[in-house]
């Protein structure tokens, strides 16, 4: 059936919660830009992205910039497979998004808000259009925005192409500029040369839909949902082998035990968390925590029951990265390609261990030598599915390897 | 390509670049719209959208080389994009992949004679809760069984 918008009722603590559109906009123009900059600091929001870099000094660093422009870009490029709460955020709370940009901007002092959308998403793209056409006849974008003297700010969309690798900021900043997505080397970093060389804010989706939380109900109130470290809460993108995929929002610090609880998976065996550039957890580790410092992740949670063969779901992931890697810096586009083949040779059971292990090293150069995150953590599912299913892989004979 | 094809391209173009800018940046919607227009980025098309942005052919041809959704070769009038990801891989794409092939009679990267259809795989495309899915052109179906993936093509048609 076609992927039609409609939204469905859904109940979560934070981002889910009841939300009057503007509001956020409305108190951030009451308590000016020096309160929000506190707020946002003190509710030690990280970005939602995958990366975990903290908001506020992002926001800062450019808040404090001298120059004649700035932007803030909203990363709407959400190509990690297993990710679709921005799809689920954008087209069900749009508000709380443009809200969020509307405030950034405003707190950073830019003019210029770019929302980049992913290619494959352009079936949302009348209706986010309209969207901001009703916040500019409510005055909540266009000039002297509710009144307030001097504060213009606007929201334009961009279309994506279908390249995974413009998730990262610095190469969205290449495709929005017209280049091929590359990612730039960093430093500089966008917060002092961004697009068009201005000091840019690229924030997550999710990201800035929390921000329009936290500056409506306050930090506090914010830090009292998650654990110490990973505050507020996170919306999972479930898919794989459960009764219920979905998005839900969750607090940071759920355990993987209750999210199968919730989700009502049967026979779990694995579950790959952050996305093919995730680590594959096996159920001895399933009383880990969903949170930036132990099993950290943008979103992705994709469960594999007893049935699957973690083989395939290597080669899966392998594949992606051989066709998604930009092909820039060495590591990346070759060590894809070195691993594919392995987990292939693999396949065929021609191999040798010491073959196995001269590719893991392999692995551990493109972590350290690739240029952006793609080359950095696409080894990280042939490290973690090799290691931690080397019985069902290397002693099994049902996975179709021959030991001669 | 006939003389007057190309002065209707380059009229297109020049049309194109008023709308959205002589910068770089405008470069990407540009090729969008071209693409969407003729299915297709065609070498003389690149030459001009070069030489009216006044940027090297070979940048714009960079540009289109690097994103899967522009093609420098004529594809069908319309586009399938089968999501290969795992997601959509677990929850039955092979059985959708191997009804489209043998309905269309062509494999995947390539477009039918007359040159209606062109089958693609892609990556993840955001619904891996309601796999499998597949774009066709603008639009995206989800929950696909094999029937009803021929019945959308069979309707788009």
């Amino acid at each position: 059936m076609e992927a039609k918008i409609n939204k469905t009722h859904r109940e979560g603590a934070v981002l889910f919660s009841p939300y009057d559109a503007g509001s956020s906009i409305k108190k951030a123009l009451e308590v000016g830009r020096e309160n929000i900059l506190f707020e946002v600091r003190e509710s030690k929001i990280k970005g939602r992205g995958g990366a975990g870099f903290p908001t506020a000094t992002k926001w800062m660093l450019v808040a404090a910039a001298k120059a004649d422009k700035k932007y803030i870009v909203c990363n709407a490029d959400e190509g990690e497979p297993g990710t679709f709460k921005d799809r689920v955020l954008l087209t069900e709370y749009p508000d709380l998004v443009f809200d969020g940009m509307v405030v950034a901007g405003y707190t950073i002092g830019a003019e210029i808000g770019i929302l980049y959308l992913r290619g494959e998403y352009i079936f949302m793209l009348e209706q986010l259009e309209d969207y901001l056409i009703s916040m500019r006849q409510n005055n909540l974008l266009g000039k002297n925005i509710l009144g307030k003297e001097g504060f213009n700010f606007d929201i334009s969309i961009r279309l994506g192409s279908g390249a995974y690798v413009c998730g990262e900021e610095t190469a969205l900043i290449e495709s929005l500029e017209g280049h091929r997505g590359e990612p730039r080397n960093r430093p500089p970093y966008p917060v002092n040369t961004g697009y068009m060389g201005y000091p840019t804010v690229v924030n997550n989706v999710e990201t800035l839909a929390s921000i329009s939380k936290i500056i409506t109900k306050g930090a506090d109130w914010f830090k009292t949902h998650g654990t110490e470290k990973s505050t507020g809460s996170k919306l999972f993108s479930v898919s794989g082998d459960c009764k219920k995929p979905g998005v839900y929002e969750l607090p940071w610090g759920t355990t993987l035990n209750e999210l199968i609880k919730i989700v009502d998976a049967e026979n779990t065996k694995a579950i790959q968390v952050g996305g093919a550039s995730g680590v594959c957890i096996p159920k001895s580790q399933f009383d880990r925590q969903l949170s930036y410092e132990d099993a950290s992740t943008g979103g992705s949670i994709m469960i594999f029951n007893e049935s699957r063969k973690m083989l395939h779901v290597l080669k899966n992931f392998m594949d992606f990265f051989v066709e998604e890697s930009c092909g820039q810096c060495t590591p990346c586009r070759i060590g894809n390609v070195k691993l594919l083949e392995c987990v292939e040779r693999i396949e065929k059971g021609e191999y040798t261990f010491s073959y196995i292990n001269s590719m893991k090293d392999l692995s551990r150069t493109m972590q350290v030598a690739s240029k952006c995150g793609l080359g950095q953590s696409s080894p990280n599912p042939f490290l973690s599915i090799l290691e931690n299913f080397k019985d069902e892989i290397f002693r099994s004979k049902e996975n179709g390897v021959s030991h001669a | 390509m006939l003389v007057y094809e190309k002065n209707s391209l380059s009229d297109e173009i020049e049309v194109l670049i008023e709308k959205f800018g002589k910068e770089r940046s405008a470069l990407l919607p540009i090729l969008q719209i071209i693409e969407k227009r003729h299915n297709y980025i065609s070498e003389f098309a690149q030459q001009e959208v070069a030489r009216l942005l006044d940027i090297h052919p070979v940048e714009v041809y960079s540009v289109v080389s690097f994103y899967n959704f522009l093609h420098r070769y004529p594809q069908g009038k319309n586009i399938v994009r089968l999501c290969k990801t795992i997601s959509c891989d677990m929850a039955g794409k092979r059985e959708i992949e191997e009804a489209l092939k043998r309905e269309l009679g062509i494999n995947f990267d390539e477009t039918t004679r007359d040159k209606k259809w062109t089958l693609e795989y892609t990556s993840c495309l955001g619904m891996c809760d309601q796999g499998p899915a597949m774009l066709v052109n603008d639009k995206v179906y989800t929950k696909l069984d094999p029937e009803t993936a021929v019945q959308i093509i069979n309707d788009t048609k």
